[in-house]
């Protein structure tokens, strides 16, 4: 075991190192389990759940860009009941924090989400999903407006007792002000960012290489933009940001906490190699160790607040 | 399982066509005829995803695998200018395989282009067990058919069509196919290749009432079942992902739009 202290706070959860996945990216996590040990992550968090199942846009869903995947999947799931019934208990039994990411076609939904997901247990937390690209009603349509992430955050909160984070789209002017509508909605955290809405098209076939036209961009490519957003939001709010965007390795990783994020997630990081999330745990922990900090606190932000910040505490989760 | 496949082989076999074969012991271990490896192309992050290549060898006594593949952009252009001693990062076997418990002995085995890649292995496994083999292999001209001696050394029958007409028939698998299904016993089918040709195969079994398997391909994003790139809609109304439910599905399973 390590001396080094590792553990991080979104809200009222504490989780033991600050790795966890990006949505849609790792399933219920179940499907990783011949490469990944589950137990290992800090968090797990399962692909988007909505109300009703949906069956997702038409093929093809993903085409492969510079450093990047464009995709459209459309939030395919099976839907909150068979989620809760099926899956729910089989991912609770390896005692690793789930986070629930929820998505609505309209705002009364998200409530009813939360609602629904506060009677389990093994639900550690929610993930208030205001910016999938892929989705017509709903998804970023409410994340653009900083209105509407308000009323979204302060319902979902209005129905759970859980930590709420809320998913942010990069695809805004300012992601500070939206940032900042969804901790006064009584946000715990802040998951940023989702895909960069993008388009590819097929020369041969003469149309758009996705069935859905545009897509949402993910991997390595979008890194600079989601570490921007990460440094500039983390200096304006003092709730948590999971930051996710390219990561596929732990220098990544190290990168986005030193803009500030207090836990990271890996997405398409993990179709490269599906032991993404274990490298990254195992990573960060060498590069505080051989690097003289004895807890993670003091690198979060440190690329703005400077070198000796860190060591007088944190002031996002007061550690 | 990730495994490191060592290059033993990597030879330019026909038009665009390659075949290479690796050391992964691993892998040739446990695959069956029908899945597939997703294969790394590179340490770095472009191209970033993996690229699913069907196994066309499976040599589980010698540790060899061996991959039949179309160079069709710049993935598989990195992959066929790799050398022998070469290692490249083998994510599987992945996908569910060719299923061989049919009732009856004769399996016709229908490969469009570089489709008929992942039927060889099933062909051995179905000589293993004494049924009798017909393949059709249809592709666009002559230099686009490859591999040929390696049916005919395990005494199947080969029937070839050609677009062109350069081998074999010209036109497409289904007609030599259907005159098959209209006189002669046909317990079983395989077929793997482009949609339009799945489709046309298809139509034909349940007009005649055969039962068979399609191997079909998608855009994959992962090849474990996690992202959904490959969701494909079955005739029941649910969805399918190729990667994991597949890449072989029951004739009649899914929905073709």
């Amino acid at each position: 075991m390590s001396k080094v202290k590792t553990a991080v706070k979104i809200g009222t959860l504490t989780v033991k190192n600050p790795v966890t996945t990006a949505s849609g990216t790792f399933g219920s996590g179940l499907e990783m389990r011949e490469y990944v040990d589950l137990r290992k992550l800090g968090a797990i968090t399962v692909k988007g759940t909505t109300l009703k199942s949906r069956a997702g846009n038409p093929l093809p869903r993903c085409t492969e860009t510079p450093s990047g995947t464009l995709n459209s999947i459309g939030l395919e799931n099976p839907g909150v009941d068979v989620f809760v019934a099926d899956i729910l208990p089989q991912v609770a039994a390896y005692e690793t924090p789930i986070i629930v990411n929820i998505a609505g076609s309209e705002i009364p939904e998200y409530g009813r989400l939360a609602e629904i997901l506060e009677n389990e247990d093994a639900v550690s937390a929610l993930e208030a999903n205001v910016s999938c690209p892929n989705v017509k009603s709903g998804g970023m349509a409410l994340g653009t407006d900083p209105d509407l992430v308000y009323q979204v955050t302060k319902l979902v909160k209005e129905n759970t007792s859980k930590p709420v984070i809320v998913k942010l789209s990069p695809n805004v002017t300012d992601i500070v002000s939206i940032a900042k509508a969804a901790e006064e909605g009584g946000a715990d955290g802040l998951n940023l960012i989702n895909s960069v809405l993008g388009l590819a098209i097929d020369i041969e076939h003469k149309r758009p290489a996705l069935g859905n036209i545009v897509g949402g961009l993910s991997g390595p490519a979008i890194k600079p933009i989601a570490l921007r957003m990460v440094y500039q939001t983390a200096q304006a709010v003092t709730i948590p940001i999971i930051g996710l965007g390219g990561i596929v390795s732990w220098q990544d990783a190290i990168e986005f906490l030193m803009a500030g994020a207090t836990a990271v997630g890996i997405g398409t990081g993990n179709f490269l190699d599906p032991a993404t999330t274990m490298k990254v745990v195992d990573g960060i922990e060498k590069y505080l160790e051989d690097h003289g900090f004895s807890d993670i606190h003091e690198i979060i932000g440190i690329a703005w607040k400077g070198q000796n910040a860190g060591k007088e505490g944190c002031h996002v989760c007061s550690e | 399982m990730v495994e490191q496949g060592k290059i033993l082989i990597n030879e330019h076999v026909g038009k665009d066509i390659w075949r290479m074969e690796l050391k992964a012991p691993w892998i040739a271990q446990k695959a069956r005829p029908g899945q597939f490896v997703n294969v790394r192309l590179t340490e770095h992050t472009d191209p970033l995803l993996r690229r699913p290549i069907s196994l066309h060898g499976i040599d589980a006594d010698n540790g060899i695998i061996c991959f039949l593949y179309l160079v069709v952009g710049k993935g598989t252009k990195i992959m066929s200018e790799l050398e022998n001693g070469d290692s490249l990062d083998l994510l599987g076997p992945l996908g569910n395989g060719f299923s061989t418990a049919f009732q009856g002995k004769r399996a016709v085995l229908i490969g469009g282009g570089i489709g008929s890649a992942p039927l060889y292995p099933l062909m051995e496994m179905l000589k293993a067990q004494k049924k009798s083999v017909t393949l059709i292999y249809g592709a666009k001209d002559q230099d686009s058919i490859v591999c040929l001696d390696l049916y005919k050394e395990n005494q199947a029958e080969v029937i070839i069509t050609t677009e062109d007409g350069s081998a074999g028939e010209k036109g497409f698998v289904t007609a030599p196919f259907e005159a098959l299904l209209r006189n002669e016993s046909v317990n079983y089918v395989y077929a793997c290749g482009p949609s339009a040709m799945l489709r046309a195969v298809e139509e034909l079994t349940l007009k005649y009432g055969v039962d068979g398997e399609i191997s079909t391909e998608a855009n994959m994003g992962c090849g474990l079942g996690v992202c959904l790139s490959c969701s494909t809609p079955g005739r029941d109304g649910k969805n399918r992902k190729v990667c994991t439910d597949g890449p072989v599905f029951k004739m009649g399973e899914l929905a073709y739009e």
